[in-house]
């Protein structure tokens, strides 16, 4: 079961504010995705584990400089900014 | 209760370095431009670095190249099969809320660093592996006091070399020996320049035999390392004293005071959700392994043997030669012309004690210049005095070495002139004279001195002496 503690930490984890109503919702979701997971341990699991869909390996580029984007593009969507610098939260 | 003396206490300490894989031309999954150290900020960002939805990494395969390098002169074996993982945590250096890095299925695993001393001691490497840098956190003032953070993605996406060590490690000393070592490697194989801001960082772990151990975060520079360590060995140790028990933390290191503070950080291993980064396909580069090992230069403790067989030089020596390879081939240019066994004590001792007064590397005293001013030493024509002025000079102020030498005019006087001299001197100074044969002992410094004088400096003291001496005593 997953506990309204549980919740709150993962809210904190995402830098999400719960309501107290929210987390009791979002522990029932929790548990019944979690239950949905419990069909897999049906599985044998002598299985390998699949690390990626592609049958692909080894995907390189060179070491070679492409355009960057100016600060300006770069800043385009921050709303908050100081001179040249995106501007965040500070978090100790 | 434990009984803590200073020699007595068992200290196990154990590092993850991070170094920055700073010769690249770019970023480790993206072509931005990886020299934005003189840059303003965020002017070396795309798509990728800067976290925008939709954008794809792609890895660079010089970094991975580099890194298997990195990891055989470490000693590790390399791993068949590597893979990225998504390590995440919401903070403002990481623009999409998660790190690209390595978990399980690291680039290599299992290696050895040796360090020099009395004994020799092997510190082994757990892992070697590839992540990105995140970027540049800029406060106002002190970061307790800033308002907000300010953010420069230009570090975003830089590729870094994670080194994480054992608890091999037996004080912070050792500790700092162990990143010079690791430094020095590095700069051998050419993948990394270590004076650039932020090219390392550690994180450290370190326990008392029987405590908890505490985690010691933020430490940017090789002196910081050791400072960092000491703190907290004993402010562990104080806690231990009082019949205390270390509580197991992660602790911050602030360089500008000295001191490590408690994080109290909420976060643990796990939830930090690591899996595959489905963005990137799987790395197989066992079969790169020969290739790069045949490529691989000397490195500086194969340098070390060479140097005790073909120069004959000291162990001491030898190990000071070697510890930077730009020192290392300076003095292989200058040994090239210069007798070895003359050239090793003003390379490895003089020289090496005013660079490392001065914090400055031996690039500021060109090869031609060092040899044209052992050939004078190796001539006679100038005492050891000015020949340490003239390095100082060069090292201070630049120029040459012939220039130098005349304009201080340190080319030593020619016998008959330091003759001309004493003999005017016992002349002039009778008193002094007869104050020797009296058995004054100071009298002859001053007649020296007196010649000094009369040849403006350029008679060598010695000589002089000598002179002094034959002349009175006759
Ligand atoms: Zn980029």
């Amino acid at each position: 079961m997953i506990s309204d503690e549980d919740v709150k930490h993962l809210g904190w984890l995402s830098r999400v504010e719960l309501e107290k109503e929210d987390s009791e919702k979002f522990a029932r979701e929790l548990d019944r995705i979690l239950d949905y997971f419990t069909i897999l341990d049906a599985v044998e699991s002598d299985l390998s584990p699949l690390h990626h869909v592609l049958e692909l390996s080894n995907v390189f580029r060179d070491d070679v400089v492409a355009d960057s984007l100016t600060a300006e593009e770069a800043l385009s969507n921050a709303k908050l900014q100081e001179n040249g610098y995106f501007r965040a939260p500070r978090i100790l | 209760m434990l009984n803590v003396h200073e020699s007595d206490v068992d200290v196990m300490i154990g590092l993850e370095c991070h170094v920055q894989l700073n010769k690249l031309n770019t970023k480790l999954f993206c072509g931005c431009s990886s020299d934005y150290q003189n840059d303003p900020p965020n002017t070396h960002t795309c798509p990728v670095c800067l976290g925008l939805p939709g954008a794809l990494p792609v890895i660079n395969r010089k970094a991975v190249e580099c890194g298997i390098k990195v990891a055989l002169a470490l000693n590790c074996t390399i791993q068949e099969e590597t893979l990225f993982y998504r390590k995440n945590y919401y903070y403002p250096d990481l623009p999409r809320g998660f790190q690209i890095s390595q978990y399980d299925f690291p680039l290599a695993t299992g290696g050895i660093v040796h360090l020099e001393g009395e004994k020799g001691r092997e510190i082994r490497i757990n892992r070697v592996h590839i992540e990105e840098d995140p970027g540049r956190l800029v406060h106002k003032g002190a970061i307790e006091q800033a308002k907000y953070t300010m953010v420069d993605y230009n570090r975003s996406g830089m590729p870094l070399l994670e080194i994480v060590t054992e608890p091999d490690l037996k004080s912070p000393q050792e500790a700092r020996q162990f990143l010079n070592k690791i430094r020095n490697i590095l700069e051998y194989l050419d993948v990394f320049d270590g004076n650039l801001e932020g090219s390392l960082r550690v994180d450290a772990n370190l326990s008392i035999e029987g405590g908890q151990r505490t985690e010691v975060k933020n430490i940017s520079s090789y002196k910081g390392a050791e400072r960092a360590l000491l703190f907290e060995l004993t402010r562990q140790k104080n806690i231990l004293r009082r019949g205390k028990k270390v509580v197991q933390e992660t602790r911050h290191f602030d360089e500008a005071r000295g001191i490590t503070i408690s994080l109290r950080t909420k976060e643990v291993e796990h939830d930090y959700r690591y899996f595959p980064e489905p963005d990137l396909v799987v790395m197989r580069v066992g079969g790169w392994v020969r290739e790069i090992e045949r490529s691989l230069p000397e490195l500086p403790d194969a340098k070390l043997d060479r140097f005790l067989r073909e120069y004959g030089v000291s162990p001491v020596h030898a190990k000071v030669l070697t510890s930077n390879i730009h020192l290392a081939n300076f003095f292989e240019g200058v040994a090239s012309m210069i007798d070895p066994a003359f050239c090793t004590r003003w390379i490895a001792d003089i020289l090496k004690g005013e660079l490392n007064y001065r914090g400055v590397g031996v690039e500021r005293i060109a090869q031609p210049d060092f040899i044209d001013l052992m050939k004078l030493l190796e001539e006679d024509k100038i005492t050891d005095h000015g020949a340490i002025e003239v390095i100082r000079t060069i090292l201070d102020h630049g120029g040459d070495v012939g220039e130098i030498v005349r304009e201080k005019g340190l080319l030593k006087a020619e016998i008959d002139e330091t003759e001309i001299a004493v003999n005017a001197v016992i002349e002039e100074f009778k008193g002094a004279v007869d104050d020797y044969r009296s058995g004054k002992r100071e009298a002859l410094n001053f007649l020296v001195g007196q010649v000094m004088k009369k040849t403006r400096g350029r008679a060598d003291p010695d000589h002089a002496n000598k002179l002094l001496i034959g002349r009175i005593e006759d």
